[in-house]
């Protein structure tokens, strides 16, 4: 993999220094050559970089990083910090107001996801706000654009104003307003056009706009996936609109998401909301020390824990660490288990999002979809319950039953029941040995 | 002859006044005349295309530009501080980090052996080394294979708002102009107005397009299309597809799934399975590339939205770092603003003031052999 994150990048630097035991302020430059490698690699604007370099450096040698027995953790340690407090800050929230209706406009280029991102915000405000929102159809230039949010209005039940697309966006806007009022509809979401933030015609249309709704927020909507250019594409719309917020979108990508840090740089504005998927639920406030953290290629396993916590029953889970204990883990609480290791979503996305998962050879051709686990679940299924629990009852001829009951091989049973057996030796490990051991799950293989 | 040299010819400055005065329609018009030979009339095509290029990359040109002046102005003598410098321009441009660091490399060495003491000299290394660059796996076919007889399939495919629909768009138009039969398939059958789009498209350039309701499964439209096509005898049919990111291990299947359905019926199909690549995008592209060639066998790569601000030099390192040339390029909003790529009018976009410049030197230099 082309990336690496910052942690190994500074290991050869650290393991040098180590043999020495002593940094010097040219390991430190040696060092900061390292973070700046992996800023640019991470799509970071250079110029942002080498700003950012300069800042981190300084309070690098002045702080206790040369006198640290692990310099490289200190360094690290400070250049998180720092992302993280140049991309956090106050006010995160959407800018909501006083008096209905709120006004929030969404701008961008093409493609970046407004009118997506227009419905999502729509369901969140109601969800979340109890807000009565709707949509405006202001996007009269790309084919079927006015369909597209209707169509996503319909879905989270909002009502979509749209005039077609023979109507001035400004017109529209006018009207819309006097309809929100009219209907007593208290949040209005204009979804613009996408357009080139060159393109001088269509971003004065732009400015009209604003001026006819006088927006409570301005939504600036980037694609994460943005290279070196988002810094000219947020100055454009920051000088031209003042915007208020930002919203990144398709962070269920696997991009590092270096844009982020640029927009906020160059723009100061705050990032409110990150774009996570194509449904609309899809919505989530933005994390700056995640967001530091993803950038550098640290994985983002604040967001792995969340998703686990979110689906995992906790009373359960203590059930199952007594399991473990009693050493009584049978295959039916293995079934139990793959049950919600699925509703956490694609197991092939969510290590992805772990820490140097990108370094495991052969993961990315690994396939990891549902569809392994529900063989596995299948074979299982087809078990007895006496089976389940006495797994070493499965004779030969058991397991050609339970191959042909399941419709996997033979092969696909031996191997299962082997794994099962290992998992269940490993677990004795584990509470037998409690705290000897560092890493208890560190040869733990999933069983397929 | 010298690289510059041979962009100079094809676009001599004097030469693109007169050009433009020249209309399409006076040219088809002497061509119909027997005034001009079919060959002058396709070198007049070939130079538009280049204006066209020029005209598109206007603003990524200028940035570039100055940012290379910049640096030639503030380091004239080529040393370490300048390589650096110059590193961080390309890397501007989106060029990729291992093939910018590849490329100071062969460059820090054209200097050591040549002895070039003074950046400008260098000047036209750096664009040479570009295209040698992109060009480099000279065997990869550039053009479009469209089928002599019988039925085309171009399959498309990307990640999400890259203008898949809006290229497909373009390309029926060209294909309609070359006068041929072009169907299209609404394979996106998830994102909302999706199909609609598509037939507005349809309508615009008056082709058909095949499609079933939303949410249907896309590997069903493509069966249906491929047969309607055959049985209509189409001579292009061009899929659209549903965007995805490369990393959802289900969507990549969905796709595969897909083509496995075009390439039953038509054996040898998709002819053309073409990425399209959002020229904003950074290093992203190379893990979409990646991707997307694994599970569709990509032959080539429809570069977007280059009209703006955007280099797109992202599309080197995918060339270079995994061979997938570009084959179309978006340059505007216009209906034939989608061309076929040509590495040498790119970076000519890109350095065309550079070019001149070269040349002015040269005339007053006179040492030109």
């Amino acid at each position: 993999m082309a990336f690496e994150g910052l942690g190994e990048r500074l290991q050869a630097t650290m393991d040098r220094i180590k043999s020495k035991g002593k940094v010097s302020e040219s390991d430190i430059k040696v060092m900061m050559r390292e973070v700046r490698l992996a800023l640019l690699e991470a799509d970071v604007n250079f110029k942002v970089v080498k700003q950012f370099i300069n800042q981190v450096k300084e309070r690098a040698l002045g702080s206790d990083v040369m006198q640290s027995l692990t310099p490289g953790q200190q360094v690290i340690k400070i250049v998180r910090e720092e992302l993280t407090d140049l991309m956090g800050g106050d006010n995160q929230k959407i800018n909501l107001s006083q008096k209905p209706p709120t006004v929030i406009m969404m701008v961008g280029l093409q493609g970046a996801g407004k009118t997506t991102t227009a419905g999502k915000l729509a369901l969140h405000l109601r969800k979340n706000f109890n807000k009565k929102p709707l949509l405006v159809a202001g996007d009269i230039y790309r084919p079927a654009a006015i369909d597209q949010l209707e169509t996503v209005g319909r879905q989270i039940d909002v009502p979509v104003f749209a005039l077609g697309d023979k109507v001035k966006p400004q017109q529209i806007v006018t009207e819309a307003l006097d309809h929100a009022r009219a209907e007593h509809l208290d949040t209005v979401i204009i979804d613009t056009a996408g357009r080139l933030h060159i393109d001088e015609g269509l971003m004065n249309e732009l400015k009209d706009i604003k001026e006819i709704a006088t927006p409570d927020e301005i939504m600036l909507v980037v694609d994460s996936m943005t290279g070196q250019d988002a810094v000219n594409v947020a100055e454009s719309f920051n000088d031209l609109l003042d915007i208020t917020g930002v919203t990144l979108t398709k962070l269920d990508g696997d991009t590092r998401g270096g844009a982020a840090l640029s927009i906020r740089s160059v723009t100061g504005k705050p990032i409110k909301f990150a774009g996570m998927s194509e449904k609309m639920d899809g919505l989530e406030t933005f994390h700056p020390d995640r967001m530091a953290q993803r950038i550098l290629g640290m994985g983002d396993v604040l967001s792995i824990i969340e998703k686990a916590q979110a689906t995992v029953d906790e009373d359960e889970q203590k059930v199952l660490q007594q399991k473990i204990k009693d050493q009584s883990f049978t295959l039916d609480d293995f079934l139990e288990q793959m049950d919600q290791v699925k509703n956490l979503g694609p197991l092939d996305e969510l290590l992805k999002m772990m820490p140097g998962a990108n370094k495991i050879k052969g993961l990315d051709k690994m396939q990891m979809s549902g569809n392994e686990i529900d063989h596995v679940q299948a074979i299982i299924r087809s078990m007895t319950m006496d089976e389940r629990e006495n797994p070493s009852k499965i004779n030969a001829s058991r397991k050609k039953r339970i191959a042909r009951g399941s419709g996997r091989t033979l092969q696909e049973v031996n191997r299962l029941l082997k794994q099962f057996n290992e998992m269940k030796k490993m677990m004795k490990q584990m509470t037998s040995q409690k705290g000897r051991k560092k890493n208890p799950f560190g040869n733990m293989g999933l069983p397929f | 002859m010298s690289f510059l040299k041979r962009l100079k010819d094809r676009f001599q400055p004097n030469k693109e006044k007169e050009a433009a005065e020249k209309s399409a329609e006076e040219q088809n018009e002497k061509l119909d005349d027997g005034l001009i030979s079919i060959e002058e009339f396709e070198e007049w095509e070939q130079e538009q295309i280049g204006y066209k290029f020029k005209a598109g990359l206007e603003k990524s040109r200028e940035k570039f530009q100055n940012e290379i002046n910049e640096l030639m102005a503030r380091y004239r003598t080529v040393d370490e501080d300048f390589f650096e410098a110059l590193e961080e321009v390309l890397i501007g441009a989106d060029v990729g980090f291992n093939t910018v660091m590849e490329l100071t490399d062969e460059l820090r060495h054209v200097a050591k052996v040549e002895n070039i003491t003074e950046t400008r000299d260098l000047k036209e290394t750096i664009v040479e080394k570009m295209v040698e660059i992109y060009e480099r796996n000279d065997d990869l076919p550039e053009t479009v294979n469209i089928q002599e007889d019988g039925l085309t399939v171009i399959l498309v495919v990307g990640v999400n708002g890259v203008g898949k629909t809006t290229s497909i768009g373009k390309l029926a138009y060209k294909y309609k102009q070359e006068g041929k039969n072009v169907m299209l398939a609404a394979g996106d059958t998830f994102r909302a107005g999706a199909i609609n789009q598509l037939k507005v498209w349809g309508e615009r350039v008056d082709v058909d397009v095949i499609s079933q309701s939303e949410g249907s499964d896309p590997a069903a439209v493509m069966f249906d299309a491929i047969n309607a096509a055959k049985k209509r005898g189409t001579d292009v049919l061009i899929c659209d597809t549903a965007g995805r990111l490369q990393n959802k291990g289900n969507l990549m299947n969905e796709l595969s799934k897909m083509k496995n359905v075009i390439q039953k019926t038509v054996p040898d199909a998709p002819h053309e399975s073409l990425l399209v690549l959002d020229a904003t995008t950074g290093q992203n592209a190379l893990s979409q590339a990646k991707a997307f060639k694994e599970v569709t066998d990509v032959s080539g790569i429809v570069l977007t939205k280059l009209d703006g601000t955007a280099k797109g030099g992202i599309v080197l390192a995918i060339r270079n770092e995994l061979g997938i040339p570009v084959k179309f390029v978006g340059l505007g909003e216009q209906l034939d603003d989608l061309q076929e790529f040509n590495a040498e009018n790119y970076v000519y976009g890109l350095f065309a003031d550079m070019i001149s410049n070269a040349e002015e030197l040269d005339d007053t230099g006179g040492d030109d052999v």
